[in-house]
C-alpha cells in the first residue's frame, strides 16, 4: 500500500482569506452613482434667434439668491407645491386659458393622435442660489412628469409606467416631455 | 466505550474532551464573502479633495454602466488643502483642482478613454456639495455645453420620506 499523504493544515487558510477580504473592504466603495438625470442643450449659435412662445405656454420660475420661490409671478413658500402647480400647468385638464395650450399631435409609437401640452417649464436661477434648492426644484419637475406619465398609463393600460412595454413607455414619455429650459443665471447676489 | 455508553445514555463518560473544530470549510465561507464584496463593489478611483455631501432627492435614477460614467466634483477643500486653497469651493477632476475652463479638456481627455461608440454615452455626474451656491455650477454647465458633453447626472441621495 502507498504511504498515506499527510493531510494539509488548512486552518491559515481562513487568515489570508480574511485578509484579502479586509483588503477589499478597504480599498473599494460600494456606493453606485444615482442621481437626477438632464440633458443639456447645445449651446446657442450667436446669430440664432431665440424662438417666440406664447406667454400662457410659459411655466416661469425663478429662484432667488435666498431659495425663494417665485412661479409666474407668485411666491411659493414650499417647493413641494412646485410639483401640483406643474402638473396643473401642463395638463390643463379644464382648458384654462391662463395654463398651457393643448395640440394634437401623432404619436407612432402609440399609434394615434393625442393631445400634447405645448407648455415649457422654464426655469431661472441666481448666482447665489444654493445647490441643494436647485436640485430640489428639479427634483419636484421631475417628479411632475413622473407623475403624469404614471397617471396616463394607469388610465390608458392599466398598468404602472415601469410595467409598460418599451415602445409604450417611449410613447408616454412623448407625450409628457421634460421639457425644462434653464435661462442663463441672474446675478443679483453680486460677487461671483 | 460502546457498552458503557448504551447502557447509561445520559451519563457523562468523562474524560471526552471537546472535539476539534474542522476549519477546512472556513476558508471557503471567507472566500465567499470575499467575492460577493468584489462583485458588488468598485475600486475607490481617486482620492477626494474637496468635502462633498450630496443633496437628497427622491426622483432618483441609478446609473447603468459605471464604466461610462465620469465625474466632476464640486465643494469646498478639504482639512488638508484649505489652508492652501482657501474656503471657496472648488472644483476637482480626476486627482486635480480645477478652474471652469479646464473641463473642455477634460471632456476630451475622458472622451479619448473610451472608445469611438462609447463616447456619445458618456454620463457626466455632478457631485456637488449642498451647500455649493450655483455661480460655480452654471459655470461647469456651460462648459460641458461647449465641449458637448450634453447628458448630464446630478448625483443625489435616496430621500426615504416623500
Amino acid at each position: 500500500m502507498a504511504k498515506k499523504t499527510p493531510g494539509l493544515n488548512t486552518g491559515s487558510m481562513a487568515d489570508i482569506s480574511f485578509l484579502l477580504l479586509t483588503f477589499f473592504l478597504l480599498t473599494s466603495s460600494i456606493n453606485t452613482d444615482q442621481g437626477i438625470q438632464r440633458r443639456l442643450p447645445p449651446p446657442l449659435a450667436p446669430e440664432q434667434d431665440v424662438p417666440e412662445m406664447n406667454r400662457r405656454n410659459v411655466l416661469q420660475i425663478l429662484v432667488n439668491m435666498n431659495d425663494q420661490l417665485l412661479v409666474n409671478g407668485e411666491v411659493l413658500t414650499d417647493v413641494r407645491q412646485l410639483k401640483n402647480r406643474t402638473k396643473e400647468f401642463i395638463a390643463n385638464p379644464t382648458n384654462n386659458p391662463s395654463l398651457s395650450e393643448q395640440h394634437s399631435k401623432y404619436i407612432e409609437d402609440l399609434g394615434e393622435n393625442i393631445m400634447v401640452s405645448k407648455g415649457v417649464v422654464s426655469l431661472q436661477n441666481d448666482r447665489s442660489t444654493s445647490y441643494s434648492m436647485y436640485l430640489s426644484v428639479q427634483n419636484q419637475l421631475t417628479k411632475a412628469f413622473n407623475e403624469l406619465r404614471e397617471e396616463y398609463a394607469q388610465q390608458n393600460f392599466g398598468k404602472s409606467f415601469d410595467n409598460l412595454s418599451e415602445s409604450q413607455q417611449k410613447g408616454i414619455q412623448k407625450i409628457y416631455p421634460i421639457s425644462i429650459s434653464e435661462a442663463e443665471p441672474s446675478n443679483y447676489g453680486g460677487k461671483k | 466505550m460502546e457498552g458503557k455508553n448504551k447502557m447509561g445514555r445520559f451519563k457523562k463518560t468523562g474524560e471526552k474532551g471537546v472535539p476539534d473544530l474542522n476549519m477546512g470549510s472556513m476558508s471557503d465561507i471567507i472566500f465567499m464573502f470575499l467575492f460577493f464584496f468584489m462583485v458588488i463593489t468598485t475600486m475607490r478611483e481617486s482620492s477626494l479633495f474637496v468635502v462633498i455631501q450630496i443633496p437628497k432627492a427622491t426622483e432618483i435614477q441609478k446609473l447603468e454602466k459605471k464604466a461610462l460614467v465620469s465625474s466632476i466634483n464640486i465643494g469646498k477643500p478639504n482639512q488638508n488643502y484649505i489652508k492652501k486653497y482657501g474656503p471657496e469651493p472648488r472644483i476637482q477632476l480626476n486627482d486635480q483642482f480645477a478652474e471652469p475652463k479646464d473641463i473642455v479638456e477634460f471632456v476630451e481627455v475622458e472622451k479619448r478613454r473610451r472608445n469611438e461608440v462609447e463616447r456619445t454615452m458618456i454620463t457626466w455626474s455632478l457631485k456637488v456639495d449642498e451647500k455649493v451656491k450655483m455661480g460655480i455650477v452654471t459655470d461647469v454647465k456651460q462648459e460641458l455645453r461647449k465641449a458637448s458633453a450634453f447628458k448630464v447626472n446630478y448625483a443625489s441621495r435616496k430621500d426615504i420620506k416623500r
